[in-house]
């Protein structure tokens, strides 16, 4: 048997994810033939950790995903700096920008989304490109952009408050930048997060050096000034960097003729209108969904390398749970399912708990016992548990403010020797409890040595020394007059 | 049964160490006739343990190690052989020329009929290191098989090839315990230590107060609770888990880069796939907040000494060697393997789980840790045995392979068993049963009538721990010295003894097998002269004479090793390796049908298949009886309350237990202690899926749920088996059905497995 020729028109996280799955399952290229075009001339990198870019704490070698023998040693035939020009669907061809062309079985479409930049005057200059101090920030090359522009200390503008934003507007802000959030409605991520989470958010990046605009929109980039707001107002900002939103890069696919709407629509099997072409990631539309997150198009890479190579041909993909989590230092955010839902809404019990001093906000939305929306702010094992219930519809502990609070959750104070239960057990690794150790003080083992001797209590690990020391001094106050009864014999076992 | 103490006198202390861990608590035994004090109503103990102070436990002990004297009168110790004709005829008390007879007869036999590879023998990690040689020398040369294995497979097999592939040498702490006695900050993966060797914690005191103890485990332990910062990842995650904290220890700073380029190679391939696994991602596969994997890495980061230690918890699993080899690397970023002061270690289960695995008894290996593929090493080790190269078989099955083949078309069809209890301690155990059954020839030598041993045509009954004398290599490659403080009773042979009679009936010249274990020492050296474990200089003389030594020992006036690593790794090139390891997850993940992950373990009060601590009163008394903790909520959606018998039902089969309300469980989570016998074992619902290097199985994770069990409970049932510990049939306790328990004690009968 052939193998299936296989071409992969994008060299982005899910391109090279789908190139990683397809060897996964078939390492020795005997059942798919893989081509994949890069449009840009540097190899993949982890768009994921841009922010760790921005932030300093990555370096750029770091975020590449393959390395230079990456190819050659996985049987890709990899062309990166070579974009796709035109895909002829009736004759299942790929014109290349060098003029060279590539028959295919199957195309896959992977070419992520781009950048959108809000009409706002002065953001791009008379070319239509971006004016001077004006950056996006979406790819590597718009890091360098950024990071370059960026002079030690120097305000910088962000212009928007979603998720990507806000991770520039910290990562600038860490790295001794003044930054002010630009965002024209009335709360941070507000896709993700209700007006009170929006509102300790802000706060919390407040705190953080980060100011924060709401309601109001950008009218006017001045270069080496900053914006004027709608409001009249300025914001002063030698770099703008603008995160207003992606849009999917479809031109391939609306000039072949298929089906798109905000995306390249797919079926359960990332199939386009034409039958011999895919599309994963950022680019493609399923179930109504568009791309913009990492995960649904690495669970979609997975799903399309069953059916390609053959390894599951039932393989679906039936969508992801899409749980926002911020990477921001110092800020801890996940937002999870429908969390637009009122306290009072009768359908779903809801529970909401603000502690904005702290830095604390967690809302939870449960539907027949399940998790079905949270924000968890400022509490970090808590959303790590209630993530895990969400991922797997898995039914929600009855003690709900505990799963809440997480850690944050009072603990008991130490109980005084006086309070500890009798059977209470003190000495693990000997099985001595409470109430062993005072039946052998009243039989006559009255001292920390003799209790020791009696009952074995701390010569294990020796951790609870200080329970036993602190229960000897409770009955020395309280049965004193066990002293005067016959010392212990000296034959070492335990009273049990 | 009349213990007299040997030549010393009744009075004598005898320094030696505890029967059980890999900790080798230093103790004392004290020999006398006089009844103890203040207890007439318990049997006069015959001998008494007194802790000594001794590096590894300072005078500390656990109550297995205090009670430990126990087991030496035992009910149910065996005392003379036994043998039955037929299955399903009753066993025999018969003389040891019978029983040896008998046993090797039917092995020439077995040979002739299927030739040598039709006999397999299996062996543990509690024997001694001249019983462990002695077993690989007798199934190589006297028997000529390639079938032997033992159950250090389930246990430490893992860890050793994770330690080998990245150092070069698999040593479990290249470092003396007391090292950890200056750690600021200790990282503890899949290790219960405050249940599973006690006194280890003594040396974890600085790192507990300075609050640098990071303990990873999905169950809130002991040894967790201590902990400053414990993360509880879903089973069958710690691989995810390692490397969203080597991105954490990356991207926020903390690699060692000299160290790194000093010293190591292949961080860039890691970097590759961990990069992959940021502490957010890791978060939604393992359930560990992000923020705790930061911390966790922050504080090994910033300590002055640290060091990260793993532990059954980490290796027994499908993928239990990549998740060593991801706890590994997560060390060598942080640049603490091979410095003083620093490091990374496996924790040894079982009490020579560390020389079991060195001198001979696993199916790719010769003594002195080489390699039976490695013609230099066969020539070696053939030459020290008087063989031809081309006579020494090559390697054979691994552990559970072996017995998953006994009885099959092209398996083993007879087995001796020297030192476990696979009936209770291997996964699917009702599997393995079954293949034990289909045997034409079961040799268990024991000291008491272990599960296995119930099922046996023959069982030799052999000395213990205190009536012996043999070297032990503990956890951190210590070589010590265990004397013999009593005499064994009349009619129990020690196992030298055993392989010694059989090696001559089948033809071998009589001091090829010596009996006396100095003189089998003596060998052992000059078998592993040259060799990874190298033994050379060390004699029994400098052991009496109190030297500590650590292997490598490659000379008589060489001090030993106390730290391996210091210049270099074992390596050619004398760096260590980073292993390109990823998450796989779980060989059975819960479903609709099987929505819960069981996990395995152990209880402070029992060790291993539960064979001796099974038979101390004190120790039934703390923990009587198999149970099975659960969240609260799982409990109450299953139907069961607290304290109430449910059936733990896998793919595999099903084991009872009592419901145990656990708040601090996951609710995706129940645990099992697997020390109980009979219908109550935990590794009737275990899965078998096998490392595909350590060819470990996946004790620690496997897809169950909780059923109620019916009024008629096993435990209830009217005793119809005769109370003799020999029942005298094949038993159907171990196919799951009802065993008597007068009392709530466990009938001796069920009790199994030693040393």
């Amino acid at each position: 048997m052939n193998a299936r020729q296989v071409v992969v028109v994008g060299y982005g996280m899910a391109g090279a994810r789908f190139a990683e799955e397809v060897r996964r399952r078939d390492p020795d290229a005997t059942r798919v033939a893989l081509t994949v075009l890069g449009a840009e001339a540097h190899p993949a990198y982890n768009r994921v950790l841009l922010s760790g870019v921005l932030a300093g704490s990555l370096t750029q070698d770091a975020v590449r995903l393959h390395d230079d023998t990456w190819a050659e040693r996985q049987r890709v035939d990899l062309r990166t700096g070579l974009a796709a020009q035109r895909i002829d669907v009736g004759g299942r061809k790929v014109e290349l920008a060098d003029g060279g062309v590539l028959g295919y079985d199957a195309l896959v479409l992977a070419t992520g989304s781009r950048a959108w930049v809000p009409p706002t005057e002065g953001l791009l200059d008379g070319s239509g490109a971006l004016a001077d101090g004006v950056a996006v920030f979406r790819t590597l090359d718009d890091c360098r952009r950024i990071l370059a522009a960026a002079r030690p200390g120097a305000p910088v503008a962000v212009l928007g408050g979603g998720l990507l934003g806000l991770e520039a507007a910290r990562g600038l802000a860490g790295r001794g930048h003044p930054v002010t959030v630009v965002h024209p409605v009335d709360h941070l991520m507000e896709r993700q997060l209700d007006v009170g989470c929006g509102r300790v958010l802000a706060r919390t990046l407040g705190r953080l050096g980060i100011a924060v605009r709401l309601n109001v929109r950008a009218t006017r980039h001045v270069p080496g000034r900053g914006l004027v707001l709608s409001d009249g107002s300025e914001v002063p900002a030698e770099l703008v960097v603008v995160s207003a939103g992606v849009r999917a890069e479809t031109g391939l696919a609306v000039a072949a003729g298929l089906a798109v709407d905000r995306g390249v629509l797919v079926d359960d099997e990332l199939r386009t209108s034409d039958e011999h072409v895919r599309a994963i990631g950022d680019c493609a539309q399923h179930a109504g969904t568009a791309g913009g997150l990492v995960q649904p198009a690495w669970d979609q890479a997975a799903v399309l390398a069953d059916l390609l190579t053959g390894a599951d041909p039932a393989a679906r993909y039936r969508g992801t749970p899409v749980v926002t989590r911020l990477k921001a230092r110092d800020v801890d955010l996940a937002a999870l399912g429908d969390v637009h839902v009122d306290v009072d809404e009768p359908d779903a019990e809801v529970l909401c708990l603000q502690d904005p001093s702290r830095g604390r906000y967690a809302k939870l939305v449960l539907r027949d016992e399940r998790v079905a929306g949270a924000i968890v702010l400022g509490a970090p094992d808590a959303a790590a548990t209630i993530t895990q219930l969400y991922d797997r519809g898995a039914p929600a502990p009855s003690d709900r403010l505990a799963l809440l609070l997480g850690r944050a959750l009072p603990a008991g104070g130490a109980a005084s020797p006086a309070d500890l239960p009798s059977s209470a057990l003190v000495c693990r690794c000997n099985t001595v409890t409470k109430g062993q150790l005072v039946t052998a003080w009243r039989a006559g083992a009255c001292g920390v040595a003799a209790l020791r001797e009696t009952t074995r209590a701390s010569t294990g690990c020796g951790s609870c020394e200080t329970t036993v020391r602190g229960i000897a001094d409770w009955l020395a106050r309280t049965e004193p007059a066990a002293k005067t009864a016959t010392a212990t014999t000296s034959s070492g076992r335990a009273a049990s | 049964m009349a213990q007299r103490t040997s030549a010393d006198g009744a009075s004598a202390l005898t320094a030696t160490h505890c029967p059980y861990c890999a900790l080798q608590c230093g103790m004392s035994l004290a020999v006398s006739d006089v009844p103890a004090p203040g207890r007439p109503s318990a049997p006069p103990p015959a001998v008494t343990v007194t802790p000594r102070d001794f590096p590894t436990n300072r005078g500390g002990l656990c109550q297995k190690g205090w009670t430990a004297a126990r087991v030496l009168t035992a009910p149910g110790r065996l005392m003379e052989p036994l043998l039955r004709l037929a299955r399903g005829a009753p066993p025999r008390p018969v003389t040891w020329d019978a029983a040896l007879d008998h046993v090797a007869g039917r092995l020439r036999q077995i040979r002739a009929d299927h030739g040598p590879d039709a006999v397999a023998v299996l062996g543990g990690g509690g024997l001694t290191n001249e019983k462990t040689y002695a077993l690989g020398k007798f199934a190589r040369v006297a028997l000529g098989t390639s079938q032997i294995d033992y159950n250090g497979r389930f246990c430490m097999s893992s860890a050793a090839a994770a330690g080998i592939r990245a150092f070069g040498l698999d040593r479990g702490l290249p470092f003396p315990v007391t090292d950890l006695d200056g750690a600021d900050a200790v990282l503890l993966v899949g290790a219960n230590v405050a249940e599973t060797m006690p006194p280890f914690t003594r040396h974890l005191r600085r790192a507990v107060d300075n609050g640098g103890l990071v303990v990873v485990d999905p169950r809130r332990t002991a040894t967790a609770e201590q902990a400053a910062l414990h993360l509880q990842p879903t089973p069958g995650t710690d691989l995810a888990l390692a490397l969203g904290m080597l991105h954490a220890a990356v991207a926020d700073g903390h690699l060692d880069h000299a160290y790194l380029a000093e010293r190591t190679a292949g961080f860039d391939e890691v970097w590759r796939i961990a990069a992959r696994w940021w502490p957010e991602r890791v978060e939604r596969v393992t359930g560990v907040a992000a923020a705790d994997q930061r911390a966790a890495v922050r504080i090994l980061a910033r300590a002055d000494s640290a060091y990260v230690l793993t532990a059954r918890g980490a290796e027994q699993h499908a993928s239990g060697v990549d998740t060593a080899s991801a706890w590994i690397n997560l060390a060598l970023a942080l640049g603490l393997p091979g410095r003083r002061g620093s490091g990374f270690g496996c924790l040894t289960g079982q009490g020579n789980g560390q020389g079991g695995r060195e001198h001979g008894q696993k199916a790719d290996q010769l003594p002195g840790y080489r390699r039976i593929d490695d013609p230099a090493a066969r020539a070696h080790v053939a030459e020290v045995w008087g063989v031809d190269p081309a006579e020494l078989p090559g390697p054979g099955r691994s552990a559970y392979e072996l017995l998953d083949a006994l009885g099959a078309p092209d398996g083993p069809r007879a087995l001796l068993v020297f030192g476990t209890n696979v009936a209770v301690s291997a996964p699917r155990a009702g599997h393995v049963v079954q293949r034990l059954a289909a045997l034409d020839l079961l040799v268990v030598a024991d000291v008491v009538l272990s599960e296995t041993a119930e099922l046996a045509d023959v069982v030799l009954p052999v000395t213990q721990w205190a009536e012996e004398e043999g070297t032990l290599t503990n956890l951190e490659g210590r070589v010590l010295l265990r004397r013999r403080a009593l005499d064994p009773p009349t009619g129990v042979r020690t196992d030298l003894d055993v392989l010694h009679g059989l090696a001559v009936r089948l033809g071998q010249p009589a001091a090829r097998f010596p009996t006396d274990a100095e003189t089998v020492f003596e060998e052992l050296r000059r078998a592993s002269a040259g060799g990874p474990a190298d033994y050379s200089g060390v004699t029994w003389e400098r052991l009496r004479a109190g030297e500590q030594l650590h292997w490598p020992v490659p000379a008589p006036d060489h001090p030993g090793t106390p730290r391996l690593f210091l210049d270099r790794f074992a390596h050619p090139d004398g760096r260590a390796r980073l292993a390109a390891v990823d998450h796989r997850g779980p060989a059975e993940p819960p479903d609709d049908d099987y929505p819960l992950h069981a996990t395995t373990g152990r209880v402070l009060q029992h060790y291993q298949s539960g064979a001796q601590t099974r038979r101390v009163p004190e120790l039934v008394a703390a923990v009587p009886e198999s149970f099975v903790e659960v969240h609260p909520d799982t409990a109450a959606r299953a139907g069961l309350a607290d304290g109430e018998l449910t059936r733990v039902v896998s793919r595999r089969g099903s084991a009872v237990a009592r419901v145990r309300y656990v708040p601090s469980m996951r609710q995706d989570t129940v645990f099992l202690p697997f020390h109980f016998a009979a219908d109550r074992r935990a590794n009737l619902v275990t899965n078998p899926a096998l490392d595909p290097v350590s060819r470990m199985p996946e004790f620690k994770v496997c897809a169950v749920r909780l059923e109620p069990v019916r009024a008629e409970h096993p435990s209830r049932t009217p005793a119809s088996h005769p109370h003799p510990n020999f029942a005298g049939h094949p038993h159907p306790d171990l196919a799951g059905h009802p065993h008597p328990s007068p009392a709530g004690h466990p009938h001796p009968s069920q009790d199994g497995g030693t040393r």
